[in-house]
């Protein structure tokens, strides 16, 4: 059952080797992640799946970017960016990694078309193209007649559908998406994921952190977390209509 | 960049209206009250520099110490008609005539006022006086020579602000128990003292104001007029030399003051410029307490919006564009507060420009703009509203993502 995807004879996108994240809380020391190894390829669609205080949000933060892990390392196209400051983590946020948030993080001030130019506007791209990039993008989400609208006069469904397009814009290596259904009705839900198997149809690298078994079921592959570890890592049985049903299971 | 950030500042701002308007209240205030004192204030310098200038560069005044214009009709007088041929002996000067200025009982039409009655001489130093007063007729004549009991009135006195009612020429009045004819008018000087005043002959006035006084006769101010071509500073020092002598005064002890017209504006502006600063330290206060209010609503705003500054990090914004949008927001609600302020200082120096034109009869109020009073107070109120919002920007650019993204 315990399958690694060997396929793949490329150096991985992303890589986390052995990597552990400890928090102090006062006099406690708390291991979110205790030496994880996870290898996403090109073009692989992955989920990171567990229950709440499995550990899958610090491991987001890990494969986001968005934090360094206090042990082991991580490459990002084979470069060790496990010590890197703020700033240079920004930059590779900024070019290499589209975000999905669960509450979809719009910025409630701009318009869709704005939002979605935001991550283009940080690498000072010129407006002309951002707004051509933007226009493209939202349109390709079904949202041509939505783009002047602020966050609060679109849908739920609409929303993560900008910020489906916003993670876009930079034409990023990875789509990172946080529960991106966790907040939206079940069509909507159904919508996105379509959206993001789609992108994945066209090439794009997906990972996705959910807590929920059925739609990590979407994935190609599912690293299951627990307490800090990977102890399952399984195929996703919705992810091909053909493929044989792999059950899920949460225990070793 | 920056062009988008300032967009997403006023958008911010417009999305918390009320807070804003609140916040820049403050601004408000303070730009109001510099825009709106320095205007006058340059208003006034600029007035009184022309009229200087209208007087000429080519005078020296020589007063009473501490007394300016107007000396106490105590004791023994400071200047009196003893210090002419003094003055006029000093190699320089051309010519030196005095002016007397009494504060004289008027009776007009049975009521009684008093005001500002000025002995012009009318020997060959009444030319040089009334160049020095900008004194120039409208109606009537001057004061000749061989005149004893004529009058020459001023702008408000015509007009009947300072008598109560208008006086015209042909008419009479008494001053200190003598009659008067009024034989002329003189156009409006700008000068309040001297645009209520009534101007008659320096010997009658001396005759009215100052016989019981021993000794020589009082001068309340006297002129010099150097020769072309002479240094003013080095005429007025040798005056001042001669007549600290006469005196047997020590230097630095001197019961009079010699003043170059350049000096006198000078002087002037060290007295305008004393009043403005103790002014402009009151607005002081309010744009520092208006950055207060600033910097309160940017670190509300920098804590309301954790998760968006946490959304923007993670969408690739470098601390630096975090530190940067925050800054420009602060700066713009200082700079829509520096513009609403400049408006309305603007419109407040033109109305007390207004009020004084219209009911204190005075043209010494005279709002002026100049192009960098308007430049300056906008970047000034730029200024203060980044420096008030840094702190706010620097905690917003130093939150960590993953805790601001957490941040509920």
């Amino acid at each position: 059952m315990n399958s690694k995807d060997d396929k793949e004879k490329d150096k991985p996108i992303i890589e986390l080797k052995d990597v552990w994240k400890i928090y102090q809380i006062g006099e406690v020391k708390v291991e979110a992640l205790r030496g994880i190894n996870i290898k996403v390829f090109k073009g692989e669609f992955v989920a990171i799946q567990g229950p709440s205080g499995s550990g899958k949000s610090t491991a987001m933060n890990m494969v986001g970017c968005l934090d360094i892990p206090t042990k082991g390392h991580i490459y990002l196209h084979g470069r060790d960016i496990s010590h890197l400051s703020e700033s240079d983590l920004a930059q590779i946020r900024g070019k290499k990694i589209g975000f999905i948030f669960q509450k979809f993080n719009l910025i409630n001030t701009l318009t869709a078309k704005e939002n979605v130019m935001l991550p283009l506007t940080f690498l000072d791209i010129p407006e002309s193209i951002r707004r051509e990039r933007a226009e493209e993008l939202l349109t390709l989400v079904e949202l041509s007649n939505r783009m002047d609208h602020k966050p609060n006069e679109l849908s739920g469904g609409q929303q993560q559908r900008v910020a489906i397009a916003r993670a876009l814009s930079v034409n990023p290596d990875i789509i990172l998406a946080d529960e991106p259904t966790g907040n939206l009705d079940s069509k909507s839900g159904s919508s996105v994921m379509g959206f993001l198997q789609d992108l994945h149809q066209k090439g794009k690298t997906i990972i996705m952190v959910t807590h929920d078994d059925k739609l990590a079921q979407y994935a190609e592959r599912i690293e299951v977390l627990k307490d800090g570890e990977i102890i399952q890592t399984v195929k996703g049985s919705k992810h091909h209509t053909k493929n044989e049903h792999n059950i899920v299971v949460n225990k070793k | 960049m920056i062009k988008d950030y300032f967009k997403l500042a006023i958008e911010n701002i417009r999305q918390r209206r009320l807070r804003s308007w609140l916040t820049i209240i403050g601004i408000v205030i303070g730009i109001a009250a510099v825009v709106a004192l320095v205007s006058l204030g340059q208003g006034v310098k600029k007035v009184v520099t022309d009229e200087f200038a209208k007087m000429g560069t080519d005078k020296i005044i020589i007063q009473p110490a501490v007394n300016f214009g107007f000396s106490a009709d105590t004791g023994t007088p400071t200047l009196t008609e003893h210090d002419l041929p003094i003055i006029k002996r000093v190699k320089g000067v051309k010519e030196a005539g005095g002016i007397l200025l009494k504060s004289g009982k008027i009776e007009y039409k049975k009521n009684v006022y008093f005001t500002v009655v000025v002995g012009v001489p009318l020997d060959n130093t009444q030319k040089l006086v009334e160049e020095t007063y900008t004194i120039n007729y409208i109606n009537g004549r001057a004061l000749k020579q061989g005149d004893r009991y004529k009058a020459v009135i001023s702008h408000d006195i015509a007009k009947g602000k300072t008598l109560g009612k208008p006086v015209a020429i042909g008419e009479r009045l008494t001053i200190e128990g003598q009659e008067f004819e009024i034989v002329g008018e003189i156009k409006q000087t700008g000068d309040p003292g001297m645009d209520s005043s009534i101007m008659i002959p320096q010997e009658t006035a001396q005759e009215l104001f100052t016989a019981n006084t021993p000794g020589y006769h009082e001068e309340s101010g006297i002129i010099a007029r150097i020769n072309p071509g002479e240094n003013p500073d080095d005429v007025a020092a040798s005056i001042t030399r001669a007549m600290r002598r006469d005196r047997n005064e020590k230097e630095g002890n001197e019961d009079f003051t010699v003043q170059t017209t350049t000096q006198l504006v000078a002087s002037f502006n060290v007295i305008l410029d004393a009043l403005s600063a103790i002014v402009i330290g009151i607005a002081a206060i309010s744009l520092f307490v208006g950055g207060v209010g600033i910097m309160n609503t940017m670190y509300t705003a920098v804590l309301q919006r954790t998760n968006e500054i946490g959304v923007m990090k993670a969408i690739g914004a470098k601390n630096s564009d975090i530190l940067q949008i925050f800054l420009i927001e602060s700066g713009v609600l200082g700079l829509i507060g520096g513009a609403i302020g400049i408006l309305i200082g603007m419109g407040l120096s033109k109305i007390i420009e207004f009020i004084g034109r219209t009911f204190l009869d005075t043209t010494l109020l005279q709002a002026y703009f100049p192009w960098y009073l308007i430049v300056g107070a906008l970047a000034f109120a730029f200024v203060i509203g980044m420096a008030s919002g840094a702190l706010p920007a620097r905690q917003a650019a130093e939150m960590k993502p993953v805790d601001s993204l957490r941040y509920e």
